[in-house]
C-alpha cells in the first residue's frame, strides 16, 4: 500500500490479505506494481522440467538433460543452497560452459 | 461509480491522521494523498472521475480495498457465528460463596444480587473442585496453556482447598504435558505471612479487591457490624507487595457515586502502597442506587481517566510502565485489533464453576439458577450455552450497529446487562457515551505511541486481550 500504512496487527493483516489477492509473482525489490499481462516466470512455470523425472521413472526421456537444471538454478531460477550464486561470489562459474548439454563437465566445484 | 465514506472512527495521535476501521478494527494512518479524499468524502458522495482528479486513481482502490471508503452498494460483512464447542482456556473457581466482608454493593451479596444460593453448598469440597480441574483440563483440548483463577465469596476463607486445587492440578497438567497458572481474588483480610509465602512460591497471581484511600475504601468495604477494612488489609497488601516476588500485583478499584477520585485513588495505590498495576471499573447495579455512578458522574470519571492516560503516554514515550492497566488492556485490544462477537469469553473460553460445581458463564452468575450452564461432572448444555451465546451476539444486538467502538465493546458486560435490563443479551446503553469517549483516548494514545515510540507496542502484542 501506498498511501495508508497499517499500524496494528490487523491492519497488517488486512494488507497481506490484499497484497496476496492481486499480486501475482513480482522481484523481490521494488514498489508494488499494478496489475500488468501475466508473465510466467521461473522453472515451475516455463517448460523446463527440473526434478520431474519422465514416464518410465528415469530422466532419458525428458525434454531437456538434467545439466540443464543446474543451470536454471544458477540463473533463472536461483537457488543459493544448491548451486553457487552469480550475483555475488562467482559471477564467472559457468564461463566455460556455453551449452550445458555439452559443455556440463566444465562446470566446476566450488570451495567456498 | 460513486464512493462515500466507509465505516471508521478518524482520530489524530502525534499530529498525524489515523482511521479505525470497524468491524475489521484494522488501524491505518493517512497520507496527506488519501486524507484528501477522506476530507472530501466527508462533505458527501463524490464520483470517481471527480476522486481521480482530486488524488489520483490508486489511492481510491487502496481505501477501497481497506474498506475505508464504498460504493453506494455498500459491503455485506456478516460475523461469524463461534464454534459450537469452544475450547475452554479459564476456569473460574468460586472456592466459596462466603465472605467475611458486608460490602454493600457487591454483586453477589448486594440489592442487585443474582445469585440463588439457597440450599446450595457454602464450600466447594475436594470432590467438586477435582471434578472441575478434570472438566477443564478435557474441554480445553488443543490447547496447551490453561489457567485457573480462584474467586469467591472471599476466596482465602477456603485456602486449604485452594492449595489441594494448586497441586492436584499441577501434576495433571503435568501428566499430559500442559501448561496451567492460577490466579486469585482476594479482599486481602485473611493474607498472613505464610499465605503470602506461598502464593509467592506457586507463582498464583494476585489481584486485590481495594477502593483507594481509606475513605474511599471503608464507605463500602466494610465488615459486618460496619466498621471498615482499610486498616486491617493495610499491613497485609503492604507485606504481600514486598513478599510476593514472582507474579505483578494488581489492585481492582470498584467505582461509586461516593468514590470517584480516579487520580487520588491511583496514587494512593501506585505510589504509596505500590501495586504494580490499578484496574478501575464502575459498580454494576441498577440506576436508582446512591452508589450507582450517573452520568455527570461518569463524565467526571473520564475526565480524570483521560488526564492519567495523559500520564501513561508520556510514561510510554519514555519506554517505561506505567500501571493504569485499563489503558494497557484497551492497548492490547486496539493492538492486535480484535473484533469481537462477544464482550468477553463468558460462557465461551471462560467459565466460572459454584461450590455446588454447577457451570455459569462466569463468575458473576455463580449460584444462580436462572443463568446455570451445566454441572461439572455432566459438561455444559449445549442449548443452554447457545442460548446465552445467541442472545449476546453482537449480531442480535441491533443498537450496537451503528457505534463505531462495537468492536472492542460488542455490547457490554452480560451480567451488567442483566441487572440493568433483565437480559444478558441487551446492549448497556447506558454506558455507551462512556466506551466511545474512552475508546477514542486510547486510540489518540496509540497513534501517538506508533508515531514517536512504536518499539513499545510490541509488549501488547502477548498481553492477554478479552
Amino acid at each position: 500500500m501506498k498511501h495508508l500504512r497499517a499500524i496494528n496487527q490487523k491492519a497488517r493483516r488486512i494488507e497481506d490479505y490484499l497484497a496476496s489477492l492481486d499480486e501475482d509473482v513480482v522481484g523481490l525489490q521494488g514498489p508494488p506494481q499494478q496489475p500488468r499481462p501475466h508473465v510466467p516466470m521461473g522453472c515451475s512455470l516455463v517448460f523446463s522440467p527440473g526434478w520431474e523425472v519422465d514416464s518410465a521413472g528415469g530422466t532419458a526421456g525428458l525434454c531437456q538433460p538434467v545439466e540443464r537444471d543446474l543451470y536454471d538454478c544458477y540463473v533463472t531460477c536461483f537457488w543459493p543452497a544448491q548451486v553457487p550464486d552469480h550475483l555475488n561470489n562467482y559471477p564467472d562459474w559457468t564461463a566455460k560452459c556455453a551449452a550445458a548439454t555439452k559443455d556440463w563437465r566444465n562446470i566446476d566445484l566450488v570451495f567456498p | 461509480m460513486t464512493y462515500r465514506l466507509g465505516e471508521f472512527h478518524a482520530f489524530d495521535g502525534a499530529g498525524r491522521k489515523f482511521l479505525y476501521l470497524v468491524p475489521s478494527a484494522g488501524i491505518f494512518e493517512l497520507d496527506e494523498v488519501s486524507a484528501t479524499v477522506v476530507a472530501r468524502l466527508e462533505q458527501g458522495e463524490a464520483t470517481r472521475a471527480e476522486l481521480a482528479a482530486l488524488a489520483g486513481e490508486d489511492v481510491i482502490d487502496e481505501l477501497y480495498q481497506a474498506h475505508a471508503i464504498a460504493t453506494t452498494e455498500g459491503f455485506v460483512e456478516p460475523l461469524e457465528q463461534p464454534p459450537a464447542e469452544f475450547p475452554l482456556q479459564t476456569l473460574v473457581m468460586n472456592l466459596t460463596n462466603q465472605c467475611n466482608l458486608s460490602c454493600q454493593y457487591c454483586y453477589e451479596f448486594g440489592e442487585d444480587k443474582v445469585a440463588t444460593p439457597e440450599g446450595k453448598p457454602k464450600f466447594m469440597n475436594f470432590e467438586t473442585a477435582k471434578a472441575s480441574v478434570d472438566y477443564l483440563l478435557t474441554s480445553s483440548a488443543g490447547r496447551r496453556a490453561i489457567h485457573i483463577t480462584f474467586f469467591g465469596g472471599e476466596t482465602l476463607m477456603n485456602f486449604p482447598l485452594l492449595k489441594q486445587v494448586v497441586d492436584y492440578a499441577s501434576a495433571q497438567a503435568a501428566e499430559r504435558g500442559r501448561y496451567i497458572d492460577f490466579s486469585l481474588t482476594t479482599n486481602a483480610t485473611l493474607l498472613t505471612p505464610a499465605i503470602i509465602e506461598y502464593l509467592s512460591d506457586k507463582r498464583i497471581g494476585v489481584t486485590v479487591s481495594i477502593d483507594g484511600s481509606k475513605e474511599s475504601h471503608d464507605k463500602f468495604r466494610v465488615f459486618a457490624n460496619g466498621r471498615g477494612s482499610y486498616d486491617i488489609i493495610e499491613p497485609k497488601v503492604r507485606a504481600l507487595i514486598r513478599d510476593h516476588r514472582t507474579r505483578p500485583i494488581t489492585a481492582r478499584v470498584t467505582m461509586t457515586s461516593q468514590a470517584m477520585d480516579v487520580l487520588g485513588t491511583y496514587r494512593h495505590l501506585k505510589h504509596d502502597l505500590g501495586f504494580h498495576e490499578v484496574g478501575f471499573a464502575p459498580v454494576t447495579t441498577s440506576p436508582n442506587r446512591l452508589y450507582s455512578i450517573n452520568e455527570r458522574g461518569l463524565d467526571s470519571v473520564l475526565d480524570q481517566f483521560r488526564r492519567l492516560a495523559g500520564e501513561y503516554l508520556d510514561y510510554a514515550l519514555r519506554g517505561e510502565h506505567h500501571g493504569f492497566s485499563n489503558v494497557s488492556d484497551t492497548l492490547a485490544e486496539l493492538h492486535q485489533g480484535v473484533s469481537k462477537s462477544h464482550p468477553c469469553g463468558a460462557g465461551l473460553g471462560l467459565v466460572g464453576v459454584g461450590p455446588s460445581g454447577d457451570i455459569a458463564p462466569c463468575h458473576r452468575f455463580v449460584d444462580s439458577d436462572t443463568h446455570r450452564l451445566g454441572h461439572v461432572s455432566s459438561g455444559i448444555d449445549r442449548a443452554r450455552q447457545a442460548d446465552f451465546l445467541g442472545r449476546g451476539h453482537i449480531n442480535s444486538k441491533t443498537d450496537c450497529h451503528v457505534c463505531w467502538a462495537r468492536p472492542v465493546c460488542a455490547g457490554g458486560c452480560h451480567h451488567e446487562a442483566y441487572v440493568r435490563y433483565g437480559d444478558t443479551g441487551h446492549p448497556n446503553l447506558h454506558y455507551c457515551e462512556w466506551i466511545r469517549g474512552w475508546t477514542d483516548t486510547c486510540l489518540r494514545i496509540y497513534g501517538a505511541i506508533a508515531a514517536q515510540n512504536p518499539g513499545f507496542l510490541e509488549l501488547f502484542s502477548e498481553r492477554k486481550a478479552a
